[in-house]
Parts: structure tokens; C-alpha cells; sequence
């Protein structure tokens, strides 16, 4: 991984070929609660804690891990819509991590996100057009009579009649409202898209329409995806590379037809464990003990060792790296 | 025309909700016919509010005068309508400038948060510390009595509630998706605030609004009352009152008649503004 840092200094050059479109690079968000209103005592909620990740351009890189593992925080950093309190965000092979400004504002048309809830990701107040259209009024791109028209294009592509433009947010079931929001992503034509559990609020029929979407766009636009999901089956439909993050860090990175194939990490063993087999056969279950630790109180050493079936006395003393294991497979086990 | 549908029916729906609450179609109605009396006054009432007539003072309610005469002989009926024109545009003025203040601090405070929010929510409480008739009491007392004063200082001292609802609506409302949606497609902070923030927050503030004219027209009768309101031969409500208060046992119908245009208008308000707020937020009748 670290071998392919892009260096700060060669930001106004085009990205070498085969360059990521996006590199994280040991970002750290931690959120500050105060536990009590009497007490002065700090805690931190460890979200992101060191995480380094790429996503080629025009592929596919998934998020994959259990609640508050800390994959939404990690998804809403790489488009800076919250800042990293330590680390780097390097986009198209320039540093962005810390732009403001015009020069952020201007980086919004590169890169995009889908939201989970598309109930709360649509002002109900705006009709359709205005929604989808956003990007190009405040940008300057178009308005009035060619905005209108921009966005019946644009709801026609992704399955949506021309006449929903015209409409409010609350006229739509839950599946269109969720292609209003892909077509708000995509207004800008964007890079990069952070698809952040898109299907994940929808019925299942529906969700395999919203991915093949998705898929399709990619196919047409060339799009990175960052694709944040906790279901499995979403991302082994949708992803060429997946990430497994637990309690803020990644535990295990690899080509997602591998990782499927032959799970390395013992967490990831016992994440893929729980869904049936292609072939029709069945994996030996294995059943975690225990509830994911508090990410406030992360767990010394190896954060996983408090549920790892595999744990050795020395899991408690050092945190593990992740280290290659084998061409383009990563793993922070040291006895996987 | 297909493209009017839509915001109708998020607002046929409150619209509905409201229809079948009758107090608050009963409280509407009220306020609907001051408002009518009270733009065109002199339609309403044939006689001059300030045409004093010696031969007939202390009248009591006769086909001439309805409501009978003052101690001066002036009609009644005549003074109260155009009273109605007096306090209703100090109930509205005043609660525009508390409303406009109340929402500016507020989505400002929600929004930015850190210090501007702690100081704003400190200015709040500092103004909410004093009791707001007898400040109002002070400031008019020392600035003189003219309806523009009193409108300014009502609205001055009434801004904290609004305030305060919008800051927690803005507070919520800045971390919903849309608002994270706008700033990933480039939008600025006044676009958000403006665009995305105080459309949604409108609902509660037209309540409270509602309440506040109300609440406004309340103080004004009391200042007039007190005499450090609108000032005679100018009529107001309050200053109707006050005036009949002397007569009280000879020529009741000079302070019952004011005193009931004040209870019925203030009813009025409030039971509208708690039946939009039912409508709005079909949840709130629960309660």
C-alpha cells in the first residue's frame, strides 16, 4: 500500500496511468463525547483510526463491515463532507485534504454521493427538478428553461418519466426517490461516487434495480464507485475490490473475487460463514461470541482479539499491520 | 396544470387537516372578519370615532349607537372598528420584527454553532431574565408613547420563542441528508440556510407566529390600558377600555365591549394557531 502514495508535488500533472482516482492515507477521525454534563472527562469515538484505501478509476471498491464499524464516517471523509483529523485525501492524484473555498466548491463536480435513507436525502420543500438540478445552478452550468430540460434528460436516464420534474419528493416511492438521488450524484458528471448503503433502506426487488443502475452508469460514465454496504450479497454483486473495516480500521483488502473464494482474516471468515455458498454447499458456521466492542474503549492490541476464535495471548500486545500476503491481497492477521 | 399538483397536495393535506378542526375554523373566521373591518374601517362604521357630541354623552346601546356613547358623546361602535384597525396592525407589525429577529438569531445560532450559537443562546436568556411587560413598561415610559415605539419594542422583546425553535430546528435539520447533499453538489452556507434550512423550519415559526400577534395585541391593550399606549383620540382597544373604566357603574357597555373584542380576538389566534399546529403535525394531538 504505501508503496503507491502519490507524492503532494506533482498535483497540476495528469495522474500517471494507472494511478487511483482516489488514495486515502492513514486518515484518523475520532468524534469527541463528553460523558457526562458535570464531568469534564474526554472520550473519543475512535470511527476512523488509520485507514489507507484506493479506488481505481471506473471500479468498484467496497465497504464492508458491521454497524459502527465506522464505514459511512470513512465514505463521508473521502468526499470531504466531514474532515479527517489526521491522515491524507489524495483525488485524481492531488491533495485535498485540506482545500476550502472556491477550490472545495469546485472539487463538489468531481465527486458525489448517494445516501442510504432517501427519505432524508431529498428536501421535501424542492420539486424534483431543483433537487437534480442543484449542482448545476449553484455551479453555473444552467438555469431556468435549460436546467428544466437538463433534468428530464437526466430523470429519463435513470428510469424516471420526464414529467417527475415537475414533482415533490413525497409523490415517490421509496426506490424512485432513491434514482432521484443517483441522478443528483450524477448531474455533475462525476469521478467519483461514494454510494453509501444505497439499497440497504429499500425492498429487495427494488434493490436489485437500483444496483443494476448503478452498474449501468458505471459502464456508460466510467464512475469509481465507493460502494459502503454491511450486506454481503450486495457486495459481492457489486464490487471489484472490497475493503472489511472493524471498529476503524481495515482488516482485510482484497480482489473481491478472491476474498470471496478464500476469506483470509478471521473476522472476514466468520462474516462469510453466515452467507450460503455459490456451489450449494455450506461452510462450517462459525458464530462470533459477543457484541462489537465499544468503539470509545477499542480493545489494545488486536481489536478483534476480544471475539477472535482464533486469539493468542500475544493478539492483546500488538496491534497488527496490514500486510500483503499475497499479490494484491492484504490481511491484519499475522495467523491467517 | 400538472405542475401545480404537487405543492398542493402537501399543502391540500395540512389545509384539510385544518378544515376539519372546528375551533380553528371558527377561530380563522373571527380573523378574517377584523381583518376585513379593520382595512376599511370607514365602510363598517358610519359615524366619526372623534366626533364628540355633548348632547348625547354616556348614551346607552340604541339603534343610533349600538353600543352606545362615550363620556364625550363619541359613538362606540366607531371607535372599536377603527380600535380594530389600531391594534390588529400592532399585533402584526410587531410580530413581523420579533418573527424576522427571532428567525435571523436562530438560524444562526443552529447553523454555525461553537460561539456564535453559545453567544446568541446567552442573549436569549439573558432577554427572557427580564419580565417583558415591565420592560416594555420602562422603554415606552422613556421613550414616549407613539404606535410606532410600541410596535418596535414589542417586537424588540418578543423575538426569544422563535428563537429558540428555530435554533432547535435548524440544529436538526443541518445534519439530515439533504443538507449534507447540497454541500457535496457545491452549495454555500446561504444557499443552505435559505434553499434548504428555513423552508423546512417554517411550520413551527408560523404557529408560534400565529400565537405571537396575539401575544401582542395583549400588551399593546395593556399598555393602552395603563395609559402608555396608543395615545387619545387616536382609539385603541385599550385605550377604549381604560376610558370606560371611570363609568364603569353607570355606562358598563364602555368597558365590556372592548374588553370582549380583546378576549375574542386573542381566542381567536390562539385556537388557529394551535389548529395549525395540529395540522402541520398530526402527531401533536396526541398529546
Amino acid at each position: 500500500m504505501t508503496a503507491r502514495i502519490v507524492a503532494d508535488g506533482n498535483r497540476r500533472e495528469e495522474p500517471a496511468q494507472g494511478a487511483p482516482l482516489l488514495s486515502l492515507r492513514g486518515l484518523v477521525k475520532h468524534f469527541p463525547v463528553r460523558r457526562s454534563f458535570l464531568s469534564n472527562e474526554t472520550f473519543s469515538v475512535k470511527a476512523v483510526d488509520g485507514v489507507s484505501l484506493d479506488v481505481p478509476p471506473g471500479k468498484t471498491v467496497g465497504l464492508v463491515g458491521e454497524s459502527g464499524c465506522g464505514k459511512t464516517t470513512l465514505g463521508r471523509l473521502a468526499i470531504r463532507l466531514i474532515d479527517p483529523d489526521a491522515g491524507g485525501i489524495f483525488f485524481e492524484g492531488r491533495e485535498i485534504t485540506t482545500l476550502a473555498g472556491e477550490e472545495l466548491r469546485r472539487l463538489r463536480l468531481g465527486m458525489q454521493i448517494v445516501f442510504q435513507d432517501p427519505y432524508s436525502s431529498l428536501n421535501p420543500r424542492m420539486r424534483i427538478r431543483d433537487i437534480v438540478g442543484e449542482g448545476w445552478l449553484v455551479h453555473g452550468i444552467a438555469k431556468g428553461k435549460a436546467l428544466r430540460e437538463r433534468a428530464e434528460r437526466l430523470l429519463m436516464r435513470v428510469g424516471l418519466p420526464a414529467d417527475a420534474a415537475d414533482k415533490y419528493p413525497h409523490e415517490f416511492s421509496g426506490g424512485q426517490r432513491q434514482r432521484i438521488g443517483i441522478a443528483r450524484a450524477i448531474s455533475l458528471s462525476p469521478r467519483l461516487v461514494v454510494a453509501d448503503e444505497p439499497v440497504s433502506a429499500l425492498d429487495v426487488s427494488v434493490q436489485a434495480q437500483i444496483l443494476n443502475l448503478l452498474r449501468d452508469l458505471q459502464d456508460e460514465d466510467g464512475i469509481g464507485y465507493l460502494f459502503v454496504s454491511h450486506d454481503l450479497r450486495v457486495i459481492r454483486h457489486m464490487c471489484d475490490i472490497v475493503a472489511v473495516m472493524y471498529l476503524g480500521v481495515i482488516v482485510e483488502l482484497a480482489p473481491a473475487a478472491d476474498l470471496f473464494r478464500e476469506p483470509l482474516h478471521p473476522y472476514t471468515r466468520s462474516l462469510l460463514s453466515a452467507l450460503p455458498m455459490a456451489g450449494g454447499g455450506r461452510r462450517e458456521q462459525i458464530v462470533l461470541a459477543g457484541e462489537i466492542p465499544s468503539p470509545i474503549h477499542v480493545p489494545p492490541g488486536c481489536r478483534f482479539h476480544t471475539r477472535c476464535f482464533m486469539s493468542k495471548p500475544s493478539c492483546r500486545e500488538q496491534e497488527p499491520a496490514l500486510e500483503e500476503r499475497c499479490a494484491g491481497r492484504f490481511v491484519a492477521c499475522p495467523y491467517a | 396544470m400538472a405542475n401545480v399538483t404537487g405543492a398542493n397536495s402537501l399543502f391540500l393535506d395540512t389545509a384539510r387537516r385544518l378544515s376539519r378542526n372546528r375551533l380553528a375554523v371558527a377561530g380563522g373566521a373571527v380573523i378574517l372578519v377584523l381583518a376585513v373591518v379593520s382595512v376599511f374601517p370607514t365602510f363598517f362604521s358610519g359615524a366619526d370615532p372623534s366626533r364628540i357630541d355633548t348632547a348625547n354623552m354616556l348614551a346607552s346601546p340604541s339603534s343610533v349607537h349600538p353600543l352606545g356613547t362615550d363620556k364625550l358623546g363619541r359613538d362606540v361602535l366607531s371607535r372599536m372598528i377603527h380600535g380594530a384597525h389600531i391594534s390588529l396592525q400592532v399585533g402584526f407589525i410587531s410580530m413581523g420584527i420579533a418573527t424576522a429577529i427571532g428567525l435571523l438569531m436562530g438560524l444562526c445560532a443552529g447553523y454555525y454553532g461553537g460561539w456564535a450559537d453559545a453567544v446568541i443562546s446567552r442573549f436569549i436568556d439573558v432577554m427572557l431574565c427580564f419580565p417583558s411587560f415591565f420592560l416594555i413598561l420602562s422603554v415606552i415610559a422613556f421613550l414616549g408613547p407613539s404606535i410606532v415605539n410600541i410596535m418596535v419594542v414589542i417586537g424588540l422583546t418578543g423575538w426569544m420563542g422563535v428563537a429558540r425553535l428555530v435554533r432547535a430546528e435548524t440544529l436538526s435539520l443541518k445534519e439530515r441528508d439533504f443538507v449534507a447533499a447540497a454541500r457535496a453538489q457545491g452549495a454555500g452556507d446561504g444557499r443552505i440556510i435559505f434553499r434548504h434550512i428555513l423552508p423546512n423550519a417554517l411550520a413551527p415559526v408560523l404557529v408560534s407566529a400565529t400565537l405571537g400577534v396575539a401575544g401582542a395585541i395583549l400588551v399593546e391593550s395593556g399598555l393602552s390600558f395603563l395609559g402608555i399606549g396608543v395615545q387619545p383620540p387616536t382609539p385603541s382597544w385599550g385605550n377604549i377600555l381604560t376610558a370606560g373604566k371611570d363609568n364603569i357603574e353607570s355606562a358598563w357597555w364602555l368597558s365590556l365591549y372592548p374588553g370582549l373584542a380583546i378576549l375574542v380576538t386573542v381566542l381567536g389566534y390562539n385556537l388557529l394557531g394551535e389548529g395549525i399546529q395540529e395540522a402541520v403535525d398530526p402527531r401533536l394531538k396526541a398529546r
